[in-house]
């Protein structure tokens, strides 16, 4: 792995920086005085968890957002951006997770789009455009016909177009936002090459990736964010990638120790014959090459960071994300890939991980949010039969201590655990084999976590098969009788019995090469050397 | 990577490349070549269809069509639509007989100016409350057709034009070729212009074909998308006001429906509807096209009117299925 090359002017003035910055929404404070630079040729990794405040720093930086309190500096001075094409113009651009070009236009026109070159007759030169963006682009060594439409390229040379239109806008500092997410190995080689070539001419770097790999091949420097706050500033080359990861997490190692804090009792390992066997489960840039098996009874918690392929896996499963490849399978029978209506009908049943936007249907009442799945089950020749929707709906609420004036309420009325329980009882409702569960504690407050906790607990006991996600640490670990790491969507390692606890899993999410056999130390894992990390082919 | 990103194009083969060349060019040049074959069939079987005075009346009645077109083509290409300009055509008309009291001036200058007002509205209606162009322009549809009824005594009267400069901008010809024709033929070169070669037009057709990234890019979006309703209304009130001297009165029930023949033309001269391609010249074919199936159903003699509505609908209905099929093998 080569190192980050040297910046060549560290010790200027900042290009960018933000000082004090604080940002709250609707009395929740999404930055806290939050002090960030980067100078020029730096490449600055920023790193955090989901909701650590990343997206809405670069937001900030780049005029989306104004700051509450505190300023921006450009090169120096105190400057604001009210929009977007203000900090463009004052040098500051963005490269986004997806191309932001249009599509219909040839490249050449999506470089110059709004500032052409013309003519003394005020009418665009296009023989001068073409020659310009072919002139651009050879700096970065790519050889493109500038008046293909965009679309008729690859994304990696999308994505370049896309690079070649920032940085030509006199760009001082580029930030990237995942920008190899759906890229090549090929492309994303490129995309390294030219950073290397804009930090050569001074141009800073904010990379923002949840690529270990990456972030660590292309960055000299990284800041890390957490609930708002800069928890840490410094050279990523002395920063073991464990204590990386746990920084982003906010989990000490001492912490862990002290035992559990959810609700989960000990999960054990099933004997029993599995009931669903997953083989090979791929899709483009999402995952490759997953298999699971997963026994009845038995809560496996699949780890990972965000971005690894952890909601993904779930997806692939339960048919809502068509595969490219493999198989997934209940009781020895397979089942029709990308078809939820099949996975539902097999037993799978999957919980989202975005209540809001893909699960409960805020305006129906609690019944009918409860009953809407077993619907085709509840009614004959179509229609549906009042009393056993009844019956079903009242057995659940119990059950679950759904806590509701009554079955026809509105579900938006009620408190986020509670949604979560109605989520859950529309699933219970379709007697599944396998409940896959995404997040399913986010967004709730303590008590109702603790409660959904326990019921998932009970569920496991009373011989459901689950698989859960989530990314807090002590959720998975405590509540997993297994737990399944996956990294940049291919299975990175499986902790089992005793490995199961959080020490081995920050390892294993950080990738570190003591984490792969699952026989981590104490101690260990602090002591990991940062220039030893494992290829994937390693795990 | 939480977002699912469709299956990339990815990089073309060259068998793919020339499929799509093709179907490109057939999207933009399709309604041409039927133009073409139609011409040469009409006039195999028809010997009054391939004269001067049958093509000159086609030309004239296409002409009025074509300066609507025209804006309607510019609204279209940003993802928008205008629905509002059958209403504003009448209203042109109206207005330029109200106004040719004061001579030719008058005649232009009085329906352009409120036209393009009413446009504007509608433009800063779509662009600046972010309200959806079908509802804003259908409003207009309704309440500028009221204007007209409520400036003719709910359409009564018809005001009429005496003066001979301003019939004479409709009615005189050069080689056998009205005004309004020539003023046409100004409007899509003009068009054709700005469009293709202006920064202006270039920011249009990225609008259009992607409005997230335009604003990304620091592209004045909300300007763009509030200039093409205005560019539709000055349109819609210049071919009503040529259309009023071209039958010397402004007739308060003309251009009822007129919306729907224009979006028909912009499409089938293959501007997609979702916008961001297209261009005047496919326009032109578009409203020929219309004229000319128009002209050859009256040829036939036996046929009625509401055979001639049948056929265009249908017509229409294949170009449409045969542009998503031509969409479908671009990939778009």
């Amino acid at each position: 792995m080569d190192a980050p090359a040297a910046s060549p002017a560290n010790t200027d003035v900042p290009v960018l920086e933000a000082r004090g910055v604080t940002k709250r929404f609707a009395g929740v404070t999404a930055l806290s005085d939050v002090t960030f630079s980067v100078r020029p040729g730096e490449s600055l990794a920023l790193m955090g968890e989901n909701g650590a405040g990343k997206s809405t720093l670069i937001k900030v930086l780049t005029g989306v957002y104004q700051p509450d309190d505190g300023e921006l500096f450009l090169h120096g001075e105190v400057t604001s951006f009210a929009r977007p094409l203000d900090a463009q113009k004052s040098g500051v651009s963005t490269i986004y997770q997806e191309v932001n070009l249009v599509p219909l236009m040839s490249v050449a026109q999506n470089i110059y789009l709004g500032r052409e070159p013309r003519s003394r007759l005020g009418l665009i030169d296009f023989r001068r455009m073409y020659s310009d963006a072919r002139a651009l682009l050879n700096e970065y060594g790519i050889e493109v016909d500038v008046r293909r439409p965009l679309r008729t390229l690859a994304l990696g040379v999308q994505q370049m177009v896309a690079l070649a239109r920032a940085v030509s806008i006199n760009a001082s500092v580029v930030i990237m936002d995942e920008p190899t997410s759906s890229l090549e190995a090929r492309e994303v080689e490129t995309l390294f090459r030219v950073i290397g070539l804009l930090r050569a001419r001074g141009i800073a770097i904010i990379y923002v990736s949840h690529r270990m790999d990456e972030i660590y091949r292309v960055c000299e420097t990284v800041t890390v964010l957490r609930d708002g706050h800069v928890v840490h500033v410094g050279s990523l080359h002395d920063l073991p990638r464990m204590e990386l990861v746990s920084m982003m997490l906010g989990r000490s190692v001492e912490k862990v120790r002290r035992g559990g804090v959810t609700e989960f009792t000990d999960a054990n390992e099933s004997d029993a014959p599995p009931v669903l066997v997953a083989d090979d489960l791929s899709r483009k840039h999402q995952i490759d090459g997953i298999s699971l098996v997963i026994r009845p009874g038995e809560v496996v918690g699949l780890g990972g960071l965000l971005g690894s392929g952890r909601s993904e896996t779930l997806k692939g499963l339960s048919g809502v994300m068509q595969l490219d490849r493999g198989s997934v399978s209940i009781d020895g029978k397979t089942v029709r890939s990308g078809s939820v209506p099949a996975a539902i009908r097999a037993g799978i049943v999957m919980l989202p991980e975005d209540r809001k936007s893909e699960g409960i249907v805020p305006n129906l009442s609690v019944r009918d949010n409860i009953v809407l799945a077993a619907l085709p089950k509840l009614s004959r020749a179509g229609f549906t039969s009042k009393r056993k929707q009844d019956a079903v709906v009242d057995v659940f609420i119990k059950r679950l201590h759904i806590k509701v004036s009554s079955p026809d309420q509105i579900v938006s009325e009620l408190s986020g655990g509670n949604q979560q329980k109605v989520m859950i009882a529309r699933w219970l409702a379709m007697t599944p084999k396998v409940l896959l569960l995404d997040e399913p504690t986010r967004g709730i407050d303590v008590g109702a976590k603790a409660e959904v906790q326990s019921l998932i607990d009970e569920l496991a006991h009373e011989g459901l098969a689950i698989v859960l996600v989530s990314s807090e640490v002590e959720e998975v670990v405590e509540g997993s009788a297994r737990v399944i790491v996956l990294r940049d969507g291919s299975i990175e390692t499986e902790l089992r019995g005793d490995d199961v606890d959080e020490q081995s899993l920050l390892a294993a999410l950080a990738g570190d090469s003591s984490a792969g056999a699952g026989a981590v130390t104490p101690g260990a894992t602090t002591t990991a050397n940062p220039d030893e990390f494992p290829t994937k082919a390693d795990a | 990577m939480t977002t699912t990103l469709e299956p990339a194009a990815g990089p073309t083969t060259d068998a793919q490349a020339t499929r799509e060349r093709i179907a490109s060019l057939l999207q933009s040049y399709g309604a041409a070549i039927v133009l073409v074959i139609l011409l040469v069939l009409g006039s195999i079987a028809f010997p009054t269809f391939a004269t001067g005075s049958n093509f000159a009346n086609v030309l004239t009645q296409s002409s009025f069509l074509l300066i609507v077109g025209a804006g309607m083509t510019f609204v279209i290409l940003t993802g928008g639509i205008d629905l509002s300009v059958g209403s504003v055509f009448a209203l042109g008309g109206v207005l330029a007989a109200f106004g040719s009291t004061y001579g030719i001036v008058g005649a232009l200058l009085f329906p352009l100016i409120v036209c393009g007002a009413i446009g504007a509205v509608q433009g800063l209606l779509v662009a600046y409350a972010g309200m959806a162009p079908f509802i804003v322009t259908l409003a207009g549809l309704l309440g500028v057709r009221g204007l007209v009824l409520a400036a003719t005594d709910g359409g009564s009267t018809t005001p009429l034009i005496s003066d001979p400069a301003v019939v004479n901008l409709g009615q005189g010809a050069v080689f056998g070729i009205h005004w309004p024709v020539f003023i046409a033929i100004v409007v899509v070169v003009v068009g054709s212009v700005l469009l293709a070669r202006t920064r202006g037009g270039q920011s249009v057709l990225a609008v259009g074909g992607s409005e997230s990234a335009s604003t990304l890019m620091g592209l004045p979006v909300a300007r763009v998308k509030f200039s093409v309703y205005v560019v539709s209304g000055l349109c819609a009130g210049l071919a009503g006001a040529l259309n009023a001297a071209y039958s010397s009165s402004g007739v308060p029930t003309v251009g009822v429906g007129l919306e729907l023949n224009a979006i028909s033309a912009v499409v089938i001269g293959g501007t997609l509807l979702v916008g961001g391609r297209g261009n005047l010249v496919g326009t032109v074919a578009g409203v020929l096209l219309l004229s000319v199936i128009q002209n050859l159903i009256n040829q036939v003699g036996s046929l009625n009117s509401s055979v001639q509505a049948v056929v265009s609908g249908a017509f229409l209905a294949i170009v449409v299925i045969i542009q998503t099929v031509l969409s479908r093998t671009q990939r778009l």
